[in-house]
């Protein structure tokens, strides 16, 4: 068995109800090499409080719902060990650049609202129906979108945007990930329809291209590329609309 | 208390949640269809299903195979009939998907590819590497976010159902960021909350997996079905519990115990050669390979852990290539929580709880025997996993049985407006007295924690109630439970009294709808005297008892006290029980 090694996890704790502004709060921690974080956390709510508030569910860096600042770098709790974080005192905030609901909560509402303003479904001009049968796509079409795909909507990305700090308007990393995954799927023809937030002000060309996003995500996605391919299709487009009156399509 | 109409809420943001909305939502688009999770939809444990789904494509494969799959697999406690629908289903049901831009694994020429599934007699797992669950997930939240009539609560808990005058009339539920309540009254309610994994300790299941909408259910009189079929996935990681995916042995992974044998020839699902061919083997049942494991345990032959007895799952004869192309989640997975590499070493697994077969009692069509209330997903007993869930079929069964429950509760719905059967009045004040109970509490100040109680119960239940059991041990659960339940009517004493975004209160009520399904389970169990599929007696009961066991069981809540069990007929229509057999003589089957 291995030894028992203590970490102290300090966690920014805020109650709406209570709470002026945030405070920290200590916890010293008992741990073992294998303990995630998140494992950190849960032994602080069961045993020491039962009031620190944080989001969880599978443990295994695919729900998405444990991101936090650790140590001031947007990390999924579940994904980051306390071995690589003691001896010693590790911080632990809410994600950066969102709202607090409570502790390490965040408000995710905005991510959902821009999420559904780039249409992450698939567009036909005519609607299959199963009877139509599965479309073909090989394995070449599926790369050109399958990255993209990955996204586990965690929110580290936002986090690590300075960008989306400065203006919260900005759509942001995951959701135009998601946005291009769609266009650069071969199913789909709603390239056009989703042109109009590639091309508004708070669309790819927010982008500064830190690529800090790309740097924090867990599932090795990369919004720095998708976003930068559709700043080409954005160009391409631009000056498609002299010729063609709905834009680029897709191609 | 804030109160809004609906016509039909979905309770449940995952697989079978999602299809019925949207099912719902297709159906009617002026239906008002609320959307109520504890989580946003996307978080939902269907997030962490791994090899894949169900549906005859191949020509070679037939619905008549896929059919005997699924009842020999389920040690012929399936309802024949609803097994049939399910087959019939499955394939348009994953093409649906595909149009939704779900991102199957393909051939070269971009035809789908199907894998083997153990228990399966040809090809019939449709996968997108081994994130399946993850990718269904996401195509169908995602598909959802363009029908403007399903109305989303995301992280809203419901706590009860509000049945007046013998019919589903609402839900009351919490909004956590708030802890305001919220009363939704509705002519119907699609039941859509998963499992119940969460009762035992070491688990697959994700931490939100407690049980709720059965509890919810059961609490109204409604019965949970076959409850003590509990799925053990026999390759899993020790101490997390996290899963590595059947798709492994599916794709030519094997299991050898400490000496590098592999120990499954021993019981009865050899011979080895030839190598690989269906249903024997790494490719026979989950329940099967479970109890071998156990086997191995008490003859010495597993490893230890620091966290408990190992067998190896071995990869590395796949390739590095194969490995990520096919199974890069769990190699990821492998790496990160285990500390192995899949491509250079063996993983070390063992069995732990997956999957709940029973559930709420419904029909073909969902409906359950409480008026206006739907069931579908892993919280549902619509009878298609009998005593043990084929791999594959679970996937398959929220999008066929989410878009039925979705469409019967839209007919319900519709009905109950046509014969003017308005909101009954008894509504609020059903409303009031259920929030006066889940508020009651945060007023507790002395009493048991909640994971000490949580703990108990997962414990005995591991203990007594677990791979393989006997009347002695499963007793004694039924003992700790009721005690466990007494303790926490007495009271649990919560650190955090506050309204907003408290966990702890909504843990507090979840353990209420736990503790009440593992009793369903413990006492289902002791009950069931013979040893069928998943429930495996080590005393007299240890043979399968067709005589007076071919039934399934019923468990009925009775207020304070355990659960009264009896137990009804099961549909056979074509398949007679007979010897479930698997391993045995075979063609070599050649992998896609």
């Amino acid at each position: 068995m291995s030894t028992e090694k203590r970490i102290q996890i300090e966690c920014l704790r805020y109650h709406p109800e209570q709470d002026k502004e945030p405070r920290l709060q200590t916890y010293d921690v008992p741990y073992t090499d294998d303990m995630s974080l998140l494992q950190g956390l849960q032994y602080i709510k069961d045993h020491l409080d039962g009031s620190l508030t944080f989001r969880w569910s599978c443990r295994m860096a695919i729900c998405g719902s444990c991101g936090v600042m650790i140590n001031g770098v947007p990390s999924l709790g579940c994904h980051t060990f306390l071995r690589d974080l003691g001896p010693g005192k590790v911080r632990v905030e809410p994600l950066t650049h969102f709202p607090i609901q409570r502790d390490l909560a965040i408000d995710q509402t905005d991510f959902l609202r821009k999420l559904e303003s780039v249409k992450p479904w698939i567009i036909n001009q005519t609607p299959k129906k199963p009877s139509d049968g599965a479309n073909r796509q090989t394995p070449l079409q599926i790369d050109d979108y399958y990255q993209f795909s990955e996204c586990i909507n965690c929110l580290l990305c936002y986090a690590a945007c300075p960008q989306y700090g400065l203006n919260p308007e900005f759509t942001g990393p995951a959701a135009l990930t998601l946005l291009h995954r769609y266009n650069a799927d071969s199913r789909d023809e709603g390239t056009a329809e989703r042109m109009a937030v590639i091309n508004g002000e708070n669309g790819v060309w927010g982008c500064t291209l830190v690529s800090y996003c790309s740097e924090v995500c867990p599932k090795g996605v990369d919004p720095a590329r998708a976003i930068n391919q559709n700043k080409i299709n954005s160009t391409k487009d631009y000056f498609l609309r002299f010729v063609a009156p709905r834009g680029a399509s897709k191609g | 208390m804030k109160t809004l109409q609906t016509d039909i809420v979905v309770i449940g943001g995952g697989g079978a949640g999602l299809r019925a909305a949207i099912a719902a939502a297709e159906a009617d688009p002026k239906a008002r269809v609320a959307l109520v999770s504890k989580v946003v939809p996307m978080r939902s444990h269907t997030v962490a299903a791994e090899g894949g789904s169900a549906g005859v494509i191949r020509p070679d494969d037939s619905l008549q195979n896929h059919f005997d799959d699924t009842v020999h697999g389920g040690d012929w406690l399936c309802e024949q009939d609803v097994v049939d629908y399910f087959v019939a289903h499955c394939t348009e049901e994953m093409i649906q998907l595909e149009q939704w831009g779900c991102p199957w694994s393909r051939h070269p020429d971009g035809q789908i590819n199907v894998r083997f599934f153990g228990g399966m007699k040809v090809q019939r797992t449709w996968f997108a590497a081994d994130k399946s669950g993850f990718h269904i997930l996401h195509t169908l939240f995602q598909t959802s976010l363009k029908f403007p009539s399903i109305q989303r609560f995301d992280e809203y808990f419901c706590c009860e159902l509000l049945v007046d005058n013998g019919a589903v009339r609402g839900v009351l539920a919490i909004e956590i960021a708030t802890g305001d309540l919220l009363l939704i009254e509705c002519k119907a309610v699609v039941m859509a909350t998963g499992g119940a994994g969460r009762v035992y300790r070491q688990n697959t299941n994700a931490g939100i997996v407690t049980g709720d909408g059965m509890g919810m259910a059961f609490a109204q009189g409604v019965p949970l079905r076959d409850m003590e079929f509990v799925q053990y996935h026999p390759t899993c990681l020790p101490g997390t519990g996290i899963l590595m995916t059947e798709a492994c042995r599916g794709e030519g992974g094997i299991l050898t115990n400490k000496d590098g044998h592999r120990y499954l020839q021993d019981y009865g699902l050899g011979p080895l050669d030839p190598w690989p061919r269906p249903k024997a083997m790494e490719l026979g049942p989950r329940d099967r390979l479970s109890q071998a494991f156990w086997h191995e345990l008490q003859k010495g032959n597993t490893y230890e852990t620091p966290h408990g007895p190992a067998v190896n799952l071995d990869l590395r004869h796949l390739g590095e290539q194969k490995i990520m192309e096919r199974l890069p989640l769990i190699t990821e997975a492998a790496r990160t929580f285990a500390g192995v590499d899949p491509v250079k070493a063996p993983i070390p697994v063992c069995p732990a709880v997956h999957y709940t077969m029973g559930g709420i009692t419904c029909d073909v069509n969902c409906a359950t025997p409480l008026p206006g209330l739907f069931a579908a997903g892993e919280c549902a007993s619509v009878g298609i996993h009998g005593a043990n869930r084929l791999g594959s079929n679970s996937l398959a069964e929220l999008l066929v049985f989410g878009k039925v429950a979705g469409e019967s509760a839209l007919r319900h719905a519709r009905e109950a407006a046509a014969s003017g059967s308005t909101v009954a009045a008894g509504v609020q004040r059903l409303g009031d007295a259920a929030a006066q109970r889940v508020l009651g509490l945060l007023n507790q100040d002395s009493g048991d924690r909640v994971a000490t109680l949580r703990d108990g119960m997962r414990n005995t239940m591991e203990t007594n109630v677990g791979i393989y059991r006997d009347g002695k041990a499963m007793q004694e659960a039924c003992n700790t439970l009721a005690d466990l339940r007494d303790r926490y009517r007495r009271g649990v004493k919560l650190d955090d009294r506050s309204r907003a975004f408290n966990t702890e209160w909504l843990s507090a009520i979840e353990l209420g709808f736990t503790l009440q399904v593992a009793q369903t389970m413990a006492h289902s169990a002791v009950l069931r005297e013979e040893s069928r599929g998943a429930h495996q007696r080590l005393d007299q009961f240890n043979t399968r008892d067709d005589e007076k066991f071919l039934c399934h069981s019923l468990a009925t809540a009775q207020g304070d006290d355990a659960p009264s069990i009896t137990h009804g007929p099961v549909k056979i229509t074509r398949s007679q029980p007979m010897a479930r057999v698997y391993g045995g003589a075979g063609t070599k089957a050649v992998m896609t």
